[in-house]
């Protein structure tokens, strides 16, 4: 087992031009055992193309070599008072992994958190990539200004890609103000159908909730939570949080939670750390359109013991279950199929990942465009072949 | 007449022109194929009107069956496709060629369905973008987007072109606000991308399609987010005795850690031509003028504007005007969104969209009028102060060949300096044919021959939209030349 560690883009396009045999690539490697389980001679990591290259607050913008640790950038921005607006979350709970994220694998694997549902996923603040494609040439696809429509938006397609079309060496995000305050109000013993609905219409209004999660009884404590999150000036939220509760006393009298108690349960709710024990649980993301998710779980458990958390107004259910058999591949798919979306295996053993598909397997014409994709970039299979789907 | 090459068209192709129409005309109803020569003039060119070459014929399909047909048998007979919103693009991207037929998705307008509890609607191609946030606006929804020609231009457009306009500081653009599009493939395959739910599932190929400029596909339905509208909202006036006053206000307003919903800028040309025409109040003693808009109820518009003023204040801004009233708010933003027509009341001009890093404004600005007066033109200023997109309009006279070359050379020259301060060609109209040569100073070989592999995928033999984003002597490097360089 090869590790190269690049402490240039150029040494990496070299060493990519030289490569005779598949590379695993990777970040912090923390997100490791994200995608199904592959086997390569050697690992190409970023982790030594560090350090941020631009930084404009007044721009809104940040750019920084893959490499470079989150907390890093988490640190630039909050001194500051900027963030990034889409909340990544940590998989190193639900992995138990060790190591830093870094800011390339946010971009490379899409990583987002609870504020996607209001400020978009990671693909939509990247604004700008260099990489090295599997011809070790070296790309640059958009840039560091946010209104950019100059060509092909590969920069987007790299979001999510996992590795597989290239590896990234430096990436750039709009970022956001920090809120000055945020506010949190809780509805206590909501069943899931309720609880979906009022997520549902907290967003249809334009008090802007910035997060809309579920916690059934059971998850994380005995009663029932339902979180909507409002963040801004502390006038604005007296206000608005006055307005959500008149409009919507039929679910009962929320109790409003701020500070640090708040953000805690948020990074909870966006480290899935309801569902991080049992170790041995296979853990299920799946992606729907968000008035669905309460119908769709209470399907599922018509077959399926399983624990549920909701995330992004219903539209992200997350799933944690028994690893017997296929780890209910089957009966989720067909279900989340049914609702138009789609479901992912984010935790499972090496064994299952190699065993059932880890992402949803794609109709044949989405499919020829994506080994065609893959084969546009990386014509000999050389990064992370398999990860996605066998081929990709 | 300008110095943008169009393609030579293929004889053979056109020597096959009635054999084309039959095998349209099998596919199509009568009234929906156009052939007569007059009536095909209205599609020769789009906004970018100083280009135009009239099409073999037009097609305006019904459903997606149809345009799945047409495309197989285009593709078939090697028949190139110029897809066509509704014309409204400044740069050319559905101007056709001799040898070419367009396919126009006016006729798809429907609103197909609307889910309020999952803020999303899916609406046929061909429908303008107004028309989404007219028919949703009744339940106090709309679709955030707003390109200046939202009246009329399709959301397939703003598909093609990732659309922007002047709110998409807090809202993003048309690639932030898509969640799925049903796209017919060059050999007519039809695929679903996206839907109702938010991320994609493997490659991102919705962003992909968003933005292409029509060579990935045709798009005949699209899934969109439409939003809650803001319980209300202002915008105020600030006039400034210099572009750096309000460019460093622009800064601190968002140092301070405030997201205006829009923050546009004019210059004293671009002041001067829009309030006479839209009679605004705008300050025509001031240099610079920003509008800047803010949302919320009363009491937070009021907290947020006390906010922005003291900012203003401090950069020693000279007029400040805020609406009163929703007829104030209504003058204020017709002057802005009228830049572009009253413009044109006193001259041509051309209107470029490239994008700076905002920080770069200040040494920017006077250069862009350093630029137009070295070829003896006039130039207004129009801009999205809080992302960097500049619309610099040059004045010329259509009439004068010679000026009009001069105002094209004088426009590359501007998107130039954009890419080399740090910016970029395009921030919301699209490369078509109008940057299609320029792409060098943005994009090096490997750039653009990454770019032209993934467009192959989709469109091998380059029949959907040629002659467009790429430079036309552009073709995709043999794997030997690479290994070699």
């Amino acid at each position: 087992m090869t590790l190269l560690l690049p402490e240039s883009e150029a040494e990496a396009a070299a060493m990519v031009g030289g490569a005779s045999a598949p590379l695993r690539l990777e970040g912090g490697g923390t997100r490791a055992a994200l995608g199904r389980a592959i086997q390569t001679a050697g690992t190409l990591s970023s982790r030594k193309l560090t350090g941020v290259t631009l930084y404009e607050p007044a721009e809104m913008v940040i750019g920084a070599r893959a490499g470079t640790p989150l907390a890093e950038i988490e640190a630039v921005l909050a001194d500051k008072n900027q963030t990034l607006a889409f909340e990544p979350m940590d998989h190193r709970p639900l992995f138990a992994s060790e190591g830093e994220p870094t800011i390339g694998a946010i971009a490379a694997a899409n990583v987002s958190g609870p504020r996607r549902v209001f400020a978009g996923a990671a693909r939509d603040s990247l604004i700008g990539i260099r990489f090295v494609n599997g011809r070790g040439q070296i790309i640059k696809n958009g840039g560091r200004v946010m209104k950019n429509v100059t060509g092909l938006d590969l920069v987007k397609l790299h979001a999510g890609a996992m590795g597989t079309l290239g590896l990234l060496t430096e990436v750039i995000f709009k970022v956001s103000p920090r809120p000055p305050a945020t506010a949190t109000l809780i509805y206590h013993d909501l069943d899931d159908a309720r609880a979906n609905a009022l997520m549902c219409a907290a967003m249809g209004t334009p008090f802007e909730i910035t997060g809309a999660a579920h916690l059934p009884a059971g998850i994380g404590d005995e009663r029932a939570r339902t979180l909507l999150r409002l963040e801004g000036f502390p006038e604005q939220l007296d206000y608005r949080s006055g307005r959500l509760r008149d409009l919507f006393d039929a679910y009962g009298t929320p109790e409003r939670l701020d500070g640090d108690p708040a953000a805690a349960l948020w990074r909870e709710v966006r480290d899935v750390r309801a569902l991080v024990e049992p170790f041995d649980h296979a853990v299920w993301r799946l992606s729907v359109p968000p008035r669905l998710g309460a119908g769709l779980t209470e399907r599922l458990r018509g077959t399926l013991d399983c624990r549920v958390l909701y995330d992004w107004s219903g539209g992200l259910v997350w799933l944690g279950l028994a690893e017997d058999d296929d780890a209910g591949a089957a009966t989720i798919r067909a279900a989340v199929h049914d609702t138009g979306g789609h479901g992912t295996l984010v935790r499972g053993s090496a064994e299952l990942r190699g065993r059932i598909p880890v992402f949803p397997p794609e109709p044949a014409a989405i499919a020829k465009l994506t080994a065609g994709i893959k084969a546009s970039h990386d014509p000999k299979g050389l990064f992370n072949p398999g990860l996605i789907h066998p081929g990709a | 007449m300008g110095a943008i090459a169009i393609a030579e068209p293929n004889r053979a192709v056109i020597d096959e022109r009635a054999h084309i129409i039959e095998g349209l005309a099998a596919i199509l109803p009568g009234e929906n194929l156009i052939t007569d020569a007059r009536e095909l003039v209205p599609y020769e060119t789009d906004g970018f009107t100083a280009y135009s070459r009239v099409p073999m014929a037009v097609v305006l399909p019904e459903t997606t069956e149809e345009v799945s047909r047409i495309l197989a048998f285009c593709n078939e007979q090697g028949v190139a496709v110029v897809p066509r919103g509704a014309g409204t693009s400044l740069c050319g991207g559905a101007i056709p060629n001799e040898d070419c037929i367009v396919l126009g998705v006016a006729k798809m307008s429907r609103v197909l369905d609307v889910d309020y509890a999952n803020r999303t609607a899916r609406v046929e191609a061909g429908i303008t973008n107004i028309a989404i946030s007219q028919h949703v606006g009744e339940n106090g929804f709309f679709y955030a987007p707003d390109p200046s020609s939202q009246l009329a231009c399709t959301i397939a457009g703003n598909i093609a072109m990732n659309s922007g306009g002047a709110h998409c500081l807090k809202y993003g653009v048309t690639t932030n606000n898509l969640l799925g599009v049903k796209l017919v493939l060059v050999d007519g395959t039809v695929v679903e991308i996206g839907g109702e739910h938010l991320d994609a599932s493997g490659y991102d190929l919705l962003a992909l399609v968003c933005g292409s400029e029509g060579q990935l596909g045709v798009v005949t339905e699209a899934t969109v987010r439409i939003l809650p509208m803001a319980e209300g909202a202002r915008p105020v006036l600030f006039g400034f005795g210099s572009s750096a006053a309000a460019g460093a206000c622009v800064a601190d307003i968002i140092a301070a850690g405030i997201v205006p919903v829009a923050m546009e800028f004019m210059d004293k040309p671009a002041i001067e031509i829009t309030e006479s025409f839209a009679h605004a109040g705008y300050p025509l003693d001031a240099e610079a003028m920003l509008i800047i808009e803010v949302e919320g109820s009363d009491e937070e518009m009021d907290a947020a504007l006390a906010r922005i003023v003291e900012i203003a204040r401090r950069h020693d801004v000279q007029t400040v005007k805020e609406s009163k009233s929703a007829t104030e708010t209504a003058q204020i933003w017709k002057g802005r969104k009228s830049a572009f027509g009253a413009t044109g009341k006193i001259a041509d001009y051309i209107c470029m969209d490239g994008t700076i890093p905002t920080g770069r404004l200040h040494e920017v600005l006077p250069r862009i009028g350093e630029i137009c007066r070295g070829y003896g033109l006039r130039v207004a200023n129009v801009f999205h102060a809080g992302d960097g997109n500049l619309h610099p309009l040059i004045l010329y006279n259509v009439n004068d060949p010679e000026d009009a070359m001069r105002a094209e050379m004088a426009g590359n020259d501007i998107l130039t300096l954009c890419v080399e301060v740090g910016g970029c060609l395009t921030g919301e109209h699209g490369v078509g044919i109008e940057k299609r040569d320029l792409m060098h100073h943005q994009f090096t070989a490997a750039d653009m021959d990454q770019q032209l592999r993934v467009r192959a995928v989709f469109d091998r033999k380059g029949i959907l939209n040629p002659g467009k984003v790429f430079p036309l002597d552009a073709k995709i490097a043999a794997e030997s030349e690479l290994q070699a360089a």
